[in-house]
């Protein structure tokens, strides 16, 4: 008699240790091998671009720190740039200053948590994830710091920021850029040359350049395929022109390269910061601007790159005090269209670090 | 500085290979007929010279009496930004050809816009609700639409 | 009877003599049966409690690894925590879940315990110890630790659950997979000890076998730490992909029967370890051998638990690869070296081997296993190093504009 084999459909998440969040992943499996993926979510949709609608341009900063919350200081930025664009709204130097300096140290947090979870979810008993928790913690006292909150910041407001730094804050910062590139190192010691990683990485979910530009991809995902695209360079906004940084990229666009670009990326946020910091001036942190912004009727797109992606908003104006339509073009959404080309043919081992590897935030995938 | 590419100027070029396709610009945004989006699409991404390779983003908003629907194009070679709309009448399921074959990367957005503002896509290779549950009422992100 | 009893090294701390010369002539096997389950109590209760106490020391050990605390809060240095976490798990439901073949359900993680102190009643502790001189000894702890397979399978199989279902499977392949080269070392052991019994290995052991020969020692600690199914061979369980693997639906004190022979295993590997590698109970000086005895054990479970806090996982194909095309053809090749020269350096009358031609061994193992190690890591090592230079794909320019 032969034996009759059939494919196994296993519901990954959406409580599972490896989704980020409430995700799921109807896995089509043929023993171990990945037959097909269809990807569900949802379970956060909280109807962001919704209640946007019904709050002042002000207000909808802090909706904006629920999308990515591991990343809200992009997120404000992002908006408070559609917000300025379809306004007129000028911002003044200190202020751009401050925005990049925390944007970017929300990018390395954001970095760290990402190299984190792949080392967790490739089985590294949470050794790596704690050390990186522990740098975080660092960035998130800065945080602290400039505006009380640690996850949910809310820093950023259309036309500045909320509040200028406070005294203590500069000499920690500078203690953190001086500690972090050891920490760096440090890291990339345990991970980069580690046998295992680089037999569990190496060459697994690949994604070409051509696929990932079709198919939407941004941020590190896109560039670890070797586009070098990064939308501080591309579009500088706020002071990244005045500054000097690499685009990293990878070689073959493998799991391996996305969390080498990752790793470098974070040197080059530390790069950025030490400029900003030597070339901060003094002065106002926030334009004058109407307590209700009512911006002129038409529309705007504002984006920034995120640790994600290209973060965007498109915001609609009819020239009340609130969007007419906020959308948001979220980067940890549109990465997942390339999710099942990327998954079908892998052991489900690999399902799951390919899946780490892309590095998504439900908060923003849902919105 | 990336440069967002005029409106006219696109208008003009989409004109001079597919007459009356683009019906009207202006400093940012080019119009085209909903018939048409596909074709004036295919155009934008196929064209050398306009070179959209990057769908980033479809939006639809609800004007009430009307639908527009943006999609914001880039070109990666030559760091612009290109916008068009088209504008969809009717409530009841309005409907438009999917860019899908042409930009993978409309696969789950068009998903959103039809789960959120009830906007069918046709030639969509899996048109269901993405954030909603199917048998989910009506579609939220409408100004008409309540609890 | 008592006699014999006593000379085949059953009397532990003479209970046996003891209950013996209570009762009558005709009672032999009921003194016989109490000493018996006297000594069942003994060894189970050792276990368990050095279990509870290396739960807590594992915990703690994470948690200063990974640069955070571990549990502190219930008595001195969190010392009670392995109380609170069996009031706890008792405290709990016990569901077996719908459709769950109950029999095999709960008879599962009995089997999977059972195992573990049948193994454990094997170790010489010391140098009076009493069920190790078993004669058959490995023999025993190769077939009893291969129960450990089925126990596996029972529970992910019975459970109904398709997580549990992948982690039997992967279980039963890499199990029996490893069982092969660790049984293979075991071999070689048994060669140079010239005697199964775990008891005669440590008292022929005058040098230890993991000088006499380094890759057995290698292959062992190898294949011991998949037997016990801990990263990076963790593939079983693998928390980041299947939940918990095959205890997936366990709950109550079935799944603290699980967690128990969980925790026991690198307990019992270290003891076997110490046995085989390390020379068992001997040292040196006036201090007891089973002081010595769990020194020794002591560093191994720290070893184990240093792979564990720093390793990430192997993929399942991998694991098998690392088995069949790795340790298959090392233990072979160990069991052949060692084979080849105790022909070539016993004493042709009597058989024996002495010390010098223990040396002897362990001079061309190290050098086998120098060259076999090195051979094998510059293979590797260029096979992974090789990778492209980044280079700026065309599809993208980002100054662009300044034209």
């Amino acid at each position: 008699m032969a034996i009759r084999t059939e494919p196994v459909t296993v519901n990954l998440g959406p409580q599972h240790p490896s989704t980020h969040g409430v995700f799921r992943l109807r896995v089509t499996f043929d023993g171990e091998v990945v037959l097909d993926v269809e990807p569900v979510f949802g379970y956060l949709h909280r109807g962001t671009e919704k209640l946007a609608e019904e709050r002042t341009y002000v207000q909808v900063v802090t909706l904006t720190d629920r999308l990515d919350y591991v990343s809200a200081m992009t997120n404000n930025l992002a908006y408070v740039r559609a917000v300025e664009k379809l306004a007129g709204i000028e911002v003044p130097e200190r202020a751009k200053y401050l925005r990049v300096i925390s944007s970017e140290l929300q990018r390395i947090a954001s970095h760290l948590i990402a190299t984190g979870f792949l080392l967790q979810e490739l089985g590294a008993f949470a050794t790596p994830l704690m050390y990186c928790f522990r740098e975080r913690e660092r960035i998130l006292e800065l945080f602290e710091m400039l505006c009380g909150a640690r996850i949910t910041v809310s820093y950023m407001r259309p036309g500045g920021v909320l509040q200028d730094a406070p005294e203590d804050f500069w000499p920690a910062l500078d203690e953190l850029v001086k500690a972090m590139p050891q920490y760096i190192e440090e890291l990339e010691g345990l991970i980069t040359s580690n046998e295992i990683v680089l037999a569990r990485t190496k060459d697994v979910g690949v994604l070409t350049a051509e696929k990932a530009i079709n198919a939407s991809v941004t941020g590190p995902m896109l560039r670890a395929t070797g586009v070098q695209w990064d939308l501080r360079k591309a579009d500088p906004h706020e002071v990244y022109d005045r500054v000097e940084f690499d685009v990293p990229i990878g070689a073959i666009g493998d799991t391996y390269d996305r969390y080498l670009v990752r790793v470098q990326e974070m040197r080059q946020s530390l790069r950025i910061i030490e400029q900003c910091v030597k070339q901060i001036p003094k002065g106002d942190i926030r334009s004058r601007t109407a307590y209700f912004i009512r911006p002129p009727v038409g529309d705007a797109y504002g984006a920034v790159e995120s640790p994600k992606g290209e973060l965007g908003f498109y915001l609609v104006s009819d020239g009340g005090i609130a969007p007419y339509r906020c959308k948001i073009r979220s980067p940890s959404f549109i990465n997942l269209t390339v999710l099942r080309d990327l998954l079908a043919g892998w052991k489900m081992a690999d399902l799951i670090i390919i899946f780490g590897s892309t590095d998504i935030v439900l908060g923003e995938v849902d919105r | 500085m990336a440069k967002a590419l005029a409106g006219t100027d696109v208008a003009r070029r989409i004109n001079e290979t597919f007459s009356g396709v683009a019906l009207e610009s202006n400093k940012t945004d080019v119009w085209v007929a909903p018939d048409d989006l596909h074709r004036a699409a295919k155009f934008l991404h196929d064209d050398k010279e306009l070179d959209c390779a990057m769908l980033l983003a479809i939006t639809a908003v609800d004007y009430v009496e009307r639908f527009e629907l943006v999609y914001h194009l880039r070109s990666m070679r030559k760091n612009h930004t290109v916008v068009i709309k088209t504008r969809l009448s009717g409530r009841e399921e309005p409907a438009i050809s999917s860019v899908t074959d042409i930009w993978q990367g409309a696969d789950l957005q068009e998903r959103e816009v039809w789960d959120l503002m009830g906007i069918r896509f046709e030639g969509h290779p899996n048109m269901k609700r993405v954030l909603l549950w199917e048998g989910f009422p009506g579609h939220p992100l409408r100004r008409d639409f309540v609890r | 009877m008592e006699g014999q009893a006593v000379k085949a090294g059953f009397d532990f701390l003479g209970i046996y003599g003891f209950f013996d010369g209570l009762m009558p002539e005709s009672l032999d096997w009921l003194a016989f049966l109490v000493a018996g389950f006297i000594l069942a109590f003994a060894i189970i209760n050792a276990l368990v409690v050095s279990t509870a106490v290396y739960t807590w020391f594992e915990r703690r050990a994470l948690g200063k690894f990974q640069s955070r605390l571990g549990p502190n809060r219930w008595g001195p240095f969190g010392l009670l925590q392995p109380i609170a976490d069996v009031v706890k798990f008792m405290s709990k439901e016990d569901t077996v879940p719908d459709g769950a073949d109950r029999q095999v359900f709960t008879l599962a993680p009995i089997v999977f315990v059972a195992t573990g102190f049948l193994v454990f009643a094997l170790i010489p502790l010391g140098s009076n110890d009493w069920l190790s001189r078993l004669n058959i000894g490995l023999v025993f702890i190769i077939a009893v630790t291969s129960v450990n397979t089925l126990a596996i399978f029972m529970a992910g199989w019975s459970s109904r659950n398709k997580y549990a279902m992948f982690g039997a499977m992967r279980g039963v392949a890499m199990l029996i997979s490893y069982e092969v080269p660790m049984a293979l070392a075991i071999a070689a052991v048994a060669l140079a000890s010239q005697s199964l019994s775990t008891y005669t290995v440590v008292t022929n052991q005058e040098v230890p076998f993991m000088l006499v020969m380094p890759l057995a020692f290698f292959i062992f600690v190898a294949a011991a730490s998949a037997e016990m199914s801990r990263t990076p061979f963790d593939l079983i369980e693998s928390e980041s992909e299947l939940g918990s693997g095959y205890h997936t639906e366990y709950s109550g004190m079935k799944f603290a029967l699980f967690q128990l022979a969980e925790f026991m295993a690198p307990i019992i590997v270290s003891c076997i370890v110490a046995t085989l590698f390390l020379s068992g109970w001997r040292g040196w000086g006036p201090i007891p051998g089973q002081v010595w005895f769990i020194l020794k054990a002591l560093v191994v479970l720290c070893a184990l638990l240093w792979f564990r806090a720093t390793w990430p996982r192997l993929r399942v194909d991998q694991i098998m690869e690392f088995a069949w095309k790795g340790l298959f053809p090392l233990s072979l090749l160990n069991l052949f070296a060692v084979a080849t020269e105790i022909q070539l350096l016993r004493d042709p009358v009597t058989g024996a081997l002495t010390d010098s031609d223990m040396w002897a061994m362990a001079a061309i193992n190290w050098a086998i296993t120098g060259i076999v190690f090195l051979a094998v890591s510059r293979m590797f090592a260029r096979k992974q190093l090789q990778r492209p230079l980044p280079k700026p794909s065309p599809l993208a320019n980002m100054g662009a504009e300044a034209e």
